[in-house]
């Protein structure tokens, strides 16, 4: 008997076994990016020490040049990578639970492309293209993508992840191929945003960030209000129903959230692919199958990948500087094949 | 008491599946939905359980219509297991069975220690304590679907209803699952499961429903129902009924095409036996 019992225990699928683990692991969490985010506002084309750093950010003193570059491009820049980390790690995780499909992302489900391109008519069309412009239109394009791609995956049949997985492609290869179309006949507008469209956070200042932190905020504050009934859905929608569950509003509300989490991160840093892809597989394998845990994990170490991902780009080809999506793909590409080949349901 | 009353269903945009249908579920007993594939009966289930909204007619619990109830308030009352789920990858047995609590939890009423008792008896009772932190992909066919049913056991429903529990399974799971069921009526709930196995219906049912073109063609006892008139009617097939040796419920033999009379009075021994043991 004592023997079975070690058995049955050892077979524990997670790393963070114990649920006593999961509030102090997520506060590790919080702590590695914190000490990421400071090491990362360090590197540059100057190398800036952490003591200079700590002294720009809580004393700053605007006539020293090292502290106004931390200040006025580097920390917006970090700032920008964890809350577009954070933001697409929490889209994918909820698009996961709520289609029970691993391969869900708002990158591979076309809802970034959907944005990107949305943006990229707003600045065409209009002449005085303002900031709050280019976030209304991310998220009128990521709604609408959204809309389109499950109508389509869900066309003669329910929206099974082969599917979806399909119809998200198909959309995002169509989609983009506008979008360069339009970018090509239009020399001024491609100069300005060229970088943008492969996903980067060069450029990033407060303004924009003031403008797309709310609408995350927002779209994070609703995953983790309704995060309880995500690991409900996830068991299925008939049995969801069957407990009682309202899964229309449940369904409805987490829409929302990806909306305004995608969308609010393209119109930041453009289509970043994967990460919403990587990391609820990544915060599932850490705490399980538990969305009320999979939700605040995924959102830290989104952060964290970004980050990293972005000092990658900064520091492989320097001085060169790589596009942060360019990077994410690098890294997401063998992943999705890892996820298609053995994790998916047909 | 669970009622249908000239219950129509049909899929969206689909033709209706289910006829005005009328029928009454006792308190306290197994009732078994048969019939051939497409008859309804898988329909009929989700229909009483609103997982499918009725084109007319009504279901009612204990005089209750089921349509206007609160969500959760009918999930308190009535508990429906799908065909085959599947949990998703990583989730333990203990949490699966939590999600049984759903109904009975709200903003101002989390998880407390009734609930962790709940479980804690729900996991006993269908012998899943030991494989409590064990993921639910990682178990047999036969104990994932126990796994299934404690979850629906910690929903502390009156009523259970259940889209062929014992798919999928080999022949000692089923037994032990339908065991399982036998006891839970036992102790008091009613259930109501859809089978595809006459004689298992046979077997563990006070009420077996024998329902063809989602109407019902024969509503009964065991031994009223399987008979080779209505299995004839209901399936198409020919069929001999004999009695179970083991529980003397209708025991059907299928007669088909490829052992025509001949070829099976001459190697009839075994059938003949029982027979003959029967009416010794």
């Amino acid at each position: 008997m004592a023997a079975q019992v070690k058995l049955v225990q050892s077979a524990s699928t997670r790393i963070l076994g114990s649920r006593a683990w999961l509030l102090p692991g997520l506060f590790l969490c919080l702590l590695l990016l914190g000490v990421l985010l400071l090491w990362s506002i360090t590197l540059g084309a100057a190398d800036i020490t952490p003591q200079v750093v700590y002294t720009a950010l809580f004393h700053y003193d605007a006539t020293q040049f090292d502290q106004l570059i931390i200040q006025t491009v580097r920390l917006p820049r970090v700032l920008a990578g964890v809350i577009v980390g954070a933001a697409l790690a929490v889209a994918g995780a909820i698009m996961q639970g709520l289609t029970r499909n691993p391969l869900a992302d708002s990158g591979l489900l076309g809802i970034n492309a959907g944005a990107a391109f949305a943006v990229v008519l707003a600045i065409t069309l209009l002449d005085t293209p303002s900031l709050s412009l280019y976030t209304v239109a991310a998220l009128i394009g990521a709604g609408v993508a959204a809309v389109f791609v499950y109508g389509i995956g869900a066309l003669g049949g329910g929206a099974t992840p082969l599917r979806l997985t399909l119809a998200g492609v198909i959309f995002t290869a169509f989609i983009s191929s506008i979008t360069t179309a339009i970018l090509i006949q239009n020399q001024e507008t491609l100069e300005q945003i060229r970088f943008w469209t492969a996903g980067s956070l060069a450029g990033r200042d407060f303004a924009i960030i003031a403008q797309t932190v709310p609408l995350i905020a927002v779209g994070l504050g609703a995953a983790l209000l309704i995060s309880r009934q995500i690991t409900t859905i996830s068991l299925g929608e008939d049995v969801a129903a069957g407990l009682g569950q309202n899964t229309l509003i449940v369904k409805l509300v987490a829409a929302l959230a990806v909306v305004l989490l995608a969308g609010g991160a393209v119109a930041l840093a453009g289509p970043i692919g994967f990460v919403g892809l990587v990391i609820p597989q990544v915060a599932r394998f850490l705490v399980g199958a538990d969305y009320r845990w999979i939700i605040p994990y995924s959102a830290l170490i989104g952060g964290m990948l970004v980050t990293l991902a972005d000092v990658a780009a900064r520091v492989i080809l320097r001085p060169l500087e790589l596009p942060v999506g360019v990077m994410m793909a690098l890294v997401g590409a063998p992943f999705f094949i890892y996820l298609a080949r053995w994790k998916v349901r047909r | 008491m669970l009622q249908a009353e000239n219950l129509s269903l049909a899929y969206a945009g689909g033709t209706n599946v289910v006829h005005e249908l009328n029928l009454t579920i006792h308190p306290g007993t197994i009732t078994a939905l048969v019939g051939p594939n497409g008859c309804g009966k898988s329909t009929l289930l989700r229909g009483l359980s609103r997982l499918l909204k009725p084109t007319s007619g009504t279901v009612y619990l204990d005089g209750a219509n089921i349509h206007t109830m609160k969500a959760k308030e009918l999930a308190r009352q009535l508990g429906i297991l799908p065909q085959a789920p599947t949990a998703p990858e990583g989730l333990t047995v203990h949490e699966l069975v939590e999600q049984g609590r759903y109904p009975h939890q709200s903003w101002f009423n989390q998880w407390n220690a009734d609930d962790e008792r709940i479980v804690a008896q729900a996991l006993d009772q269908t012998n899943l304590s030991l494989f409590a932190d064990r993921a639910v992909d990682t178990l047999s066919g036969g104990q994932r679907q126990r796994a299934w049913i404690a979850l629906a056991l910690a929903q502390q429903t009156e009523v259970l209803l259940l889209d062929e529990p014992t798919t999928y399974l080999d022949l000692a799971h089923q037994i032990d699952v339908l065991d399982l069921l036998a006891e839970l009526n036992e102790r008091g709930r009613t259930i109501v499961m859809v089978l595809h196995d006459l004689n298992q219906a046979a077997r563990y049912a006070d009420t077996i429903v024998a329902l063809r073109g989602g109407q019902i063609v024969a509503h009964g006892s065991p031994d009223q129902v399987i008979v080779p008139e209505n299995i004839l009617q209901v399936f198409g097939l020919e069929a001999e009924v004999v009695r179970d040796p083991v529980t003397g419920t209708p025991l059907c033999i299928p007669i088909g095409r490829r052992s025509g009379r001949n070829r099976r009075v001459s190697a009839a021994s075994p059938g003949n036996d029982v027979q003959a043991a029967l009416s010794a």
